[in-house]
């Protein structure tokens, strides 16, 4: 048993969804009780679907249970095939209905249901959670769906250069992309059209917009490119083993990561390396230049930016991602790195030792709370909830991961890969420091005759919420403290007068930063009181 | 009684389960703790359902059960224990922790009673815990309220003191207004079931007269009935039309003088039909749909017909208790098609053959109702708004309002 608050996944039936949901032409009959159908707001309100998600409940009741609830679930699957006619049916349980053991996949499987495929979904409530539960129905329902297709044992790999023989231009699926993945609509647009430059063609792009027989068309691509490792990493790794499909894992984010991606691509394909791909001595190319973060970084405005400590958490695709970028490509110092993704852990753990740190794997959002606390980072790139917490610390934060909010969910075209993912990044990380400057002016200045009472700045509206169903409690006595005052350890240095006098003409952008660094001497000297004379002194210490 | 057209319909729901209430009453009593008993689907529901991300660390939680507490149930409880526990140390201030049954709980017949007990006993009176069950193989969307308040209703001291019991959870603000009018009526002890401090609950007895200011409070008004507490029934207090019948019932037990209900009541009547007039001019004649969720969709339905002039298509609720809807009932209009439980594909049928001019829906149907260029009105901001009461009666009215409004805003020409 395990105290949950507020969860970063959903239940592992969720992730199911979110593959049916993604799909045309599939449909999920869930055995489950009324109340589950919560689900379909997750869709309806957040992705703003048109559409309900193409789900059937049994909504089955205490008084069920007694009686004959795999009637039911025979019911809720033979109605549900005549309504919607689904091309390929997913049947499964949620929490409630595994314990008692209906087993409507083995109950459909029993039922003449005019030749539909049928996959049954084995997801275990108790264990896994939602990209879990996303990855494998999308490795079942390939795998039930290329049943046919599988090659004999100790077949030939197909060659991913066999294009050339075959007289046409190499082809690859984007496989991963779903719905409530972060900005998966727009990423797989800009893929598209990145490997368009290159002559490479998209064969099929699942699980978003997917019918079952574009699934059946995987084996005739060249290579499987696996966009968002948590939802199919496993289908490619079953791809590889079964029809011998080699998979490019580089994910494209960040200028460095998007090279490395088609470099690894023409490598694998057999392509000539174009030589705007090929790197320079200095590592980079010129292929670089289409998008505008290397420049923008470089440039002296972006001198500000060194050094910035940067906190980091989301899913591990976007968290390792984030890091890379934010420590080579903006020069910003990475202050911590975690994921709630367990089961990319090792991933992660790897890319927080490049960085020198020890990655925080937590799905309890107050211990992440506590690290970011912690880490007394000047940026945070978070999940909604890092946003909501490095609010509440009085730290800019950018959304980098799922789980998504409405607002992550953006009417322009915002992609988080390739070039213009890129772009967007830089624009999204940087603009909150920024306004986090203006915060500081606008304190700085609240008494100058311009600025009326109830100026508020665009950090508080960015935060408003999106329902109305959400009271937004008023936080501002938590936003209001010091960052110090919440930092551990704190309790026992004071400032004199004259100290918080000298602070004072510190300016403001680094007040926070000699602030804390004064506070550490002192403790380390064991000093009661911070005086100006004090404040000197670790003044020449920290620059010493 | 008016003749009605019932319809029981069983099939897929699109009802949140009881569980949801939670967000709505951890907010009227700051100092209690809910603490659901059960799965990750628990903990992702009321976390969409609340939007909670805005928390801190909110008052409510979920004790998720792992496959070892499936194995056995000892473990389990000790597991339960430990937990319980762990949150009180961290969490001093709490002094009523509610164990919130689920629908797994259920299904592995998790005893929370005696879990309440055995921590009753342990806890020593530092902090009361009860139990109830939120689970949606037993409770819909608002039962939950219903079941909390019930569990409640044991501690309640008995007490022979003629008062007068708002049972339901009201705004602060609207609470306030409510007591001050029946003060004016001339009913100086009013209460209210829940308190807003957990710990404070009002006593209850033969001078108890039990107004119910929502209406899926069954289980609680039996129980209060049991406890010697006479039930008022009344029309709930939605519009002018029905929180006047309500509140005048209250005084009528009290034996006021109908002058004088009139002298304080029918001002506000007045005044509320001047705040519903300019909605009531958009919403005349226009076609209504509630499709059944928050059990308010009787009250509603008659609200809309009689101080709007919207035509009925079909009101739907989860189930329909006469007892406490008797007085609705009454007041809708011969032949209303009424749907109890609910089939939402054949109901999106008659919806979609209808073509009504609103719906009243959930947050799961009301963006597919919309595309298919179907008004709607999500009925979750019904319970938590402030909606009761001869001064909201507008307020109310331009809830519906508003999304006719704001479609005829809109041009993209």
């Amino acid at each position: 048993m395990e105290l949950t608050l507020w969860t970063y996944e959903g239940p592992p039936h969720v992730g199911a969804m979110r593959i049916a949901t993604s799909m045309e032409g599939v449909h999920y009959v869930l055995h489950a009780p009324q109340g589950d159908t919560y689900a379909d707001l997750l869709f309806t309100m957040i992705e703003r679907r048109d559409r309900r998600p193409p789900v059937t409940y049994t909504t089955f009741q205490a008084r069920d249970l007694g009686g004959d609830t795999a009637e039911l679930v025979k019911r809720s699957i033979s109605e549900a095939v005549a309504r919607f006619q689904p091309e390929a049916l997913l049947v499964g349980e949620s929490c409630t209905a595994e314990l008692i053991q209906d087993q409507p996949g083995a109950l459909a499987g029993g039922m003449e249901l005019g030749g539909i495929p049928v996959v049954s979904l084995e997801l275990p409530a108790y264990s896994k959670k939602e990209n879990w539960g996303a990855a494998e129905t999308l490795y079942q329902l390939v795998r039930g769906l290329l049943k046919p297709q599988l090659p004999p044992p100790g077949f030939a790999k197909p060659s991913p250069s066999r294009w050339q023989q075959e007289g046409r231009r190499p082809r690859v699926n984007l496989l991963g992309p779903s719905l409530l993945g972060f900005r998966c609509r727009d990423d797989v647009r800009e893929i598209t059209a990145l490997l368009a430059d290159y002559g490479i063609e998209v064969a099929v792009v699942a699980p978003l917009s997917a019918r079952p027989a574009d699934l059946l068309r995987i084996p005739t691509a060249d290579a499987n490119v696996c966009l968002y490792p948590e939802v199919a990493g496993s289908v490619c790794s079953w791809l590889e083993r079964s029809f011998g499909m080699a998979t490019v894992r580089t994910v494209p984010i960040g200028i460095g990561a998007t090279a490395s991606f088609l470099r690894e691509l023409h490598h694998l394909l057999g392509l000539e390396l174009p030589a705007e791909l090929e790197p320079g001595p200095d590592g980079t190319c010129q292929a670089e230049r289409r998008s505008r973060l290397p420049w923008y970084s470089r440039s002296v405005d972006s001198t500000y930016l060194t050094g910035k400590r940067v906190f980091i958490f989301g899913d591990a695709t976007h968290a390792i991602a984030a890091a890379r970028i934010a420590s080579r490509e903006l020069g910003f110092q990475v202050v911590g790195l975690g994921s709630y993704s367990r089961e990319q852990a090792r991933e992660l753990r790897a890319a927080a030792a490049e960085l020198g740190l020890e990655a925080l794997i937590s799905d309890d959002y107050l211990a992440v709370e506590a690290a970011m606390a912690a880490a007394a980072p000047e940026l945070v790139l978070g999940t909604q909830m890092e946003r909501h917490s490095a609010k509440r610390l009085g730290i800019p934060c950018a959304v980098i991961s799922a789980p998504l909010h409405v607002q992550d969910v953006p009417a322009r075209y915002s992609p988080q890969m390739g070039w213009e993912g890129a772009n967007v990044i830089f624009d999204a990380w940087v603009h909150p420091l920024m306004m986090g400057l203006e915060e500081h002016l606008i304190g700085m200045f609240r008494h100058d005759f311009e600025f009326v009472d109830g100026h508020l700045s665009h950090l508080e509206g960015a935060s408003a919420p999106a329902r109305p169903a959400e009271p937004e409690p008023p936080d501002d006595q938590a936003a209001a403290e010091p960052v110090a005052s919440v930092l551990p350890g704190h309790g026992a240095v004071v400032w004199s007068a004259d100290g918080e006098a000298e602070l004072a003409k510190i300016p403001f952008f680094v007040r926070g930063k000699v602030r804390k660094n004064t506070e550490a001497y002192a403790r380390d000297r064991g000093l009661v009181q911070i005086d100006s004379e004090a404040l000197y002194e670790a003044k020449a210490h920290f620059s010493s | 009684m008016v003749q009605t057209e019932l319809l029981r319909e069983s099939g897929q729901r699109e009802v949140f389960c009881g569980l949801t209430s939670i967000v709505w009453l951890h907010r009227r009593m700051p100092d209690a703790f809910f603490l659901v008993v059960g799965s990750r689907t628990c903990a992702h529901l009321v976390q969409s359902a609340a939007g909670v991300m805005i928390f801190a660390e909110p008052r409510f939680g979920t004790a998720i059960l792992g496959e070892r507490d499936l194995a056995g149930l000892a473990d389990a409880n000790e597991e339960l224990d430990r937990l319980v526990s762990d949150l009180l140390v961290r969490r001093p201030e709490i002094r009523t922790l509610f164990l919130v049954g689920s629908c797994p709980s259920e299904v592995i017949k998790l005893d929370l009673a005696k879990a309440a007990e055995r921590l009753n006993t342990q806890l020593a009176g530092r902090v009361k815990v009860l139990n109830y069950s939120g689970s949606g193989i037993e409770t819909t969307f608002t039962q939950g309220e219903d079941q909390a308040l019930l569990a409640m209703v044991p501690l309640m001291p008995s007490s022979a003191v003629e008062q007068l019991l708002i049972v339901g959870t009201l705004a602060d603000a609207v609470e306030d207004r409510l007591v001050q009018l029946f003060g004016r009526l001339g009913i100086p002890v009013v209460t209210s079931l829940p308190p807003r401090r957990s710990t404070e609950l009002p006593p209850i007895g033969p001078g108890t007269r039990v107004l119910l200011a929502q209406p899926f409070l069954s289980a609680t008004a039996r129980a209060l009935v049991n406890r010697g507490a006479r039930l008022l029934t009344a029309p709930y207090p939605f519009g002018v039309e029905g929180s006047r019948a309500w509140m005048a019932a209250g005084a009528e037990a009290f034996g006021v003088a109908p002058a004088q209900v009139a002298a304080v009541l029918d001002p506000l009547v007045e005044r509320g039909r001047r705040a519903i007039a300019p909605h009531r001019e958009l919403l005349a004649g226009k076609r209504l749909f509630l499709l059944p969720d928050s059990q308010l969709e009787l009250s509603l339905g008659r609200f809309l017909q009689r101080e709007c002039g919207m035509e009925l298509v079909e009101v739907g609720t989860p189930y329909l208790d006469r007892q406490l809807l008797d007085a609705e009932l009454a007041l809708l209009p011969e032949g209303t098609r009424i749907s109890e439980g609910q089939d939402v594909e054949r109901q999106l049928e008659r919806v979609r053959a209808a073509r009504p001019d609103l719906v009243v829906c959930g947050l799961g149907l009301a963006n597919p109702l919309e595309a298919e260029g179907i008004a709607t009105k999500w009925s979750i901001e019904l319970v938590f708004s402030p909606i009761h009461g001869c001064d909201q009666a507008g307020e109310l009215a331009e809830l519906f309002a508003r999304s006719l409004r704001r479609r005829a805003a809109l041009s993209f020409a």
